[in-house]
This record gives C-alpha cells, structure tokens and sequence, in this order.
C-alpha cells in the first residue's frame, strides 16, 4: 500500500445569473415617518447574506446611515417580483434595482428637505449620519427624520422609489447557437493537494489554495463565508455526494442521510483563500455573484490532483475510491505524474 | 392510549405537559411544551439539528422517548442566553459568521456547550469529535470550529 500525492489545478469563468425569459429584479424604497426607510423585496435571504448586503446598498445610496434601512423579505407573493435566489444573482441583479429605487427615493427625499430649508433640491448633500445640508454650509441643515416627517404631515409627498433591474432574454442564433446571456463573470483558481492510497482508492483532500475574483467585495466577510462554505461543498461533491452513484441506474443510491456521504468536521483540508476585487461595471457598487461559483473550481481540481497523484483520470464525479480502484487496476497500479 | 403527563425541568424551570404514547422528545417540545429551538432535521438521529441536553448528557431529541424525560433537567438552545445576556457561545458564533442558514445552530451550541461543561479547554480534534454528529451544509465546518475554540480559549468577547 502506497500512499501518493498529487496536486491539481483548475480556473473557471462563472457567469452571474441566467436567461430563461430574461432576468429581472425589483424593489420598492419607501419612507416611514419616523425618517427610517424600508426596501421591500423578495430576494429571499437562505443565509448567504440578501439582506445584509442590500441594506448596505440602500443606505450607502440614499445617503443615510445603515441603522435606519430595514430590508422586508418576508413575502414573496406580495412583494416587488423577483425571479429568485439563485445563479449568484442576487447581489448583483437585486443589488442595481435597489440602488434604483434608493435613488429615486432619494431624489424625493431631497426635494422635501429642499422645500423645508428653501433652497433647490441640486445643492443638498447626505452626511450619512442623517442629516441633509446645502453643499458648502452645513449649518443650513435638516434630518432625514425631520424631512420625513415634513413629507409625511405637511407637504403631502411620499419619498418612495422604484427599482427594477433587468437583463432582457438573449436570444440564440439559429444558424450559430450564439448569444448573450450574461453581462458579469466571476473568475476562481484553485490549486488542490490530495493524497490517493492505492489500496483503498481513497482520496483525501490535504490542502487547498484559491483565489476568487468577485468584482468589489461588499461585505468581505460575508464573500469569506460563502467562499469558505461552498468551497467545502465542492470538495464534498468532488469526493462524496451522489445521489446515483450508478447513474443513470438509481442502484444503492442514498435515501437518508445515514447512506448519503458527505465530509463532517473530522475530514476537513486547510483552505487558504485570497479575495481579488475588480469592480464589476455593471454591479452594484462594482459587486458580482460570490455564490455558486464558490465550489465550481474544487472539483475539477480534485480530478486533475488525482490524475496527478495515480495516473487515474475519473470523468465523472464524485471521485469514488471503486472507481480509482477500477482505474488503476485498468492500468496496471499507480503511475504517478507529479507534474504540479 | 391516554396521554401521560410529564413533569421535567427545562432550562432550569420546572415545565409539565401530556405526552403521547410513543412520542418523541423532540416533538413533544416543539408542539406541546412550545419550545421551538431543537430543530427537526431527519428525525431519524443522523443529523443532530434536535440535540439537547438530558441531565447534562447530550441527546438526539428524536430518538428519546419524551416520557423519559419525567424528573429530569432537559436544555435547549433557548435556555443559553440569560435575558439579554448572551452566552459566549452565542456571541462566538456571531463573531465568526458560524451561522448561514442557522437550522444547524441550536444544535451546534448544545453540543458544543456540553463540551465545554466538561472540557473546558478541549483541543481541536475534541471540537470536531464534539460537533460530528452535527451536520452543516453551509459553513464548511471551520468557522464554527474556530468559535468554539474562541470560547475554550478564553478569547470570546465578554
């Protein structure tokens, strides 16, 4: 018995959002009278950070302080329409529609305040700490709760916005299949070790080492959770999970999860993560979609570590010590590469 | 069959209720104590969302019968925090986003809990032999290692 190392590498382009029907996103910014202000939306928040990030996006753009943002998720049926969580669109499909409406809302907002202090609306400016004043003399000054609240009781206005953002259905050229179906790519590299004992097939992951490029990085540590999360999920799909482990035959396929394998704590490898930002164009505030792509680049890294490691090369996942053992029997034992 | 009621104490105050013929603890504290925090994940004791606590010993809900339970001291997740006052654990976990989705969470803290209640400062492989028979889809497992390590270490913000 042999225990071999190898490393793998693997690089992806991960595309933010999808094309069924075009991708749209809406939300409404409204004003309470009280000056705090709540984004209705029905991006629904799985704990990958929805409502964090756009509460962050709503109050950097209407120009007041985070305390004072509530996000509303809470009802899909009767909120602004959205198409889902899903395809890492969120941040960025939902993430422009609320920087629409907050500028809308925010654009009322100033209108009232320039009605209290009798000036043009064009030479108000937000502090971010709740205040609104002409550019130049902070001491001609209201708050947004004081704007709010004159809105409200006395001018008849509602500081509301909408917001939609919409990336309209590319269609397919029926001579060429071409089309367009995205505006933003995520990019992810991985570089993995893994340790291949020819006895068993059984292959460990010992180390991984990745860089992901997620346009800016709204809340860094929100992208390092779902980085580090779904990283440990693409190992697990690399090396355990399956639903049909004889696909397409449904034979010996788990039904719970005693006989559905996944990694627990115990079977954990180092993951070194470096975060690159390069401001996406069209994303809020520069931000993509840290989502999916998170666990795309770990597998094919497994599969080309264990090439390297054992000669095997496994094409279809996960990566079963009977089907490394099946490989090295079909080649006579193990013949390392350690090209990495 | 009839009911049988059952008297037991629960995060420290004494609690009563009927139980089923049958019933397991875990539904019994959901539906008829009104104890919400142990989650039910498989109902078949693989998954660890409904572990609590019996008599200090860590247990999966779903697989104890609640009549069991009479004249014993069962802890959930809901009994961690005195009134405001977070338990280390809890403020560990916020601290280092060991929580996405949170179904595993209530879980995680009591078995990580009763560990520290024996083993004040365990070592890594007692943290990861603590949680194992916890299943968590999110975080990767290392987040919610590195706070209960906080907590053993006596790093934990106060």
């Amino acid at each position: 018995m042999t225990v071999h190392r190898g490393r793998g590498f693997a690089a992806i382009n991960y595309p933010i959002g999808m094309n069924l029907g075009g991708d749209p996103s809406q939300a409404l910014v409204h004003s309470n009278p009280d000056g705090k202000f709540t984004v209705a939306l029905s991006a629904i928040d799985l704990g990958q950070g929805m409502k964090s990030v756009t509460r962050q996006i709503a109050a950097e753009t209407l120009g007041v302080p985070i305390e004072d943002v509530y996000v509303d998720t809470a009802d899909s049926d009767t909120g602004p329409h959205d198409m889902g969580s899903f395809a890492s669109r969120g941040t960025h499909r939902m993430g422009n529609a609320v920087i629409r409406a907050s500028e809308e809302a925010r654009q009322v907002m100033l209108e009232a305040a320039a009605e209290e202090l009798e000036v043009d609306a064009g030479d108000l400016v937000t502090d971010g700490r709740g205040n609104i004043h002409v550019k130049g003399a902070p001491s001609r000054t209201i708050t947004t709760m004081a704007a709010a609240q004159a809105a409200q009781f006395r001018q008849g206005r509602t500081i509301a916005g909408r917001g939609i953002f919409l990336i309209p259905l590319s269609e397919v050229d029926p001579e060429t299949g071409e089309m367009s179906p995205v505006t933003t790519f995520a990019h992810a590299a991985m570089l993995v070790t893994v340790e291949v004992d020819d006895e068993t097939g059984e292959v460990t992951v010992t180390d991984m080492q990745s860089a992901y490029e997620v346009g800016r990085a709204l809340n860094p540590k929100l992208v390092e959770q779902q980085l580090r999360g779904g990283a440990w999920m693409g190992m697990s799909h690399a090396a355990w999970e399956t639903t049909e482990p004889y696909y397409p035959s449904r034979d010996h396929g788990p039904e719970d999860f005693n006989t559905y394998l996944m990694p627990g704590p115990g079977d954990l490898a180092p993951h070194h993560i470096s975060i690159l930002e390069r401001p996406a164009e069209d994303g809020p505030y520069g931000g993509k979609g840290p989502g999916e792509m998170c666990a795309n680049p770990v597998l094919p890294a497994v599969v080309n570590a264990v090439y390297d490691a054992v000669g095997v090369r496994i094409d279809e996942l996960p990566v079963t010590p009977e089907k490394v053992l099946r490989g090295l029997q079909a080649q006579g034992g193990a013949r390392p590469r350690q090209a990495l | 069959m009839a009911k049988t009621p059952v008297s037991f104490t629960l995060n420290g105050s004494p609690r009563a209720a009927f139980a089923d013929p049958g019933q397991n603890l875990l539904e019994f504290l959901r539906r008829d104590v009104g104890d919400l925090s142990p989650k039910f994940g498989c109902g078949q004791g693989t998954c660890g969302a409904c572990t609590v606590t019996v008599d200090g010993e860590t247990h999966l809900a779903c697989l104890v019968l609640a009549q069991t339970v009479e004249g014993r001291d069962v802890g959930t997740a809901s009994g961690l925090a005195r009134g405001a006052q977070l338990d280390p654990l809890q403020e560990a976990f916020m601290d280092h986003f060991a929580a996405q989705c949170g179904y595993c969470t209530a879980g995680m803290l009591i078995s990580a809990r009763a560990l520290l209640d024996r083993n004040p400062r365990p070592t890594r492989d007692e943290v990861v032999e603590a949680i194992s028979g916890n299943l968590c889809r999110c975080t990767g497992y290392e987040p919610i290692i590195a706070a209960i390590l906080s907590v053993a270490e006596g790093r934990a913000r106060a």
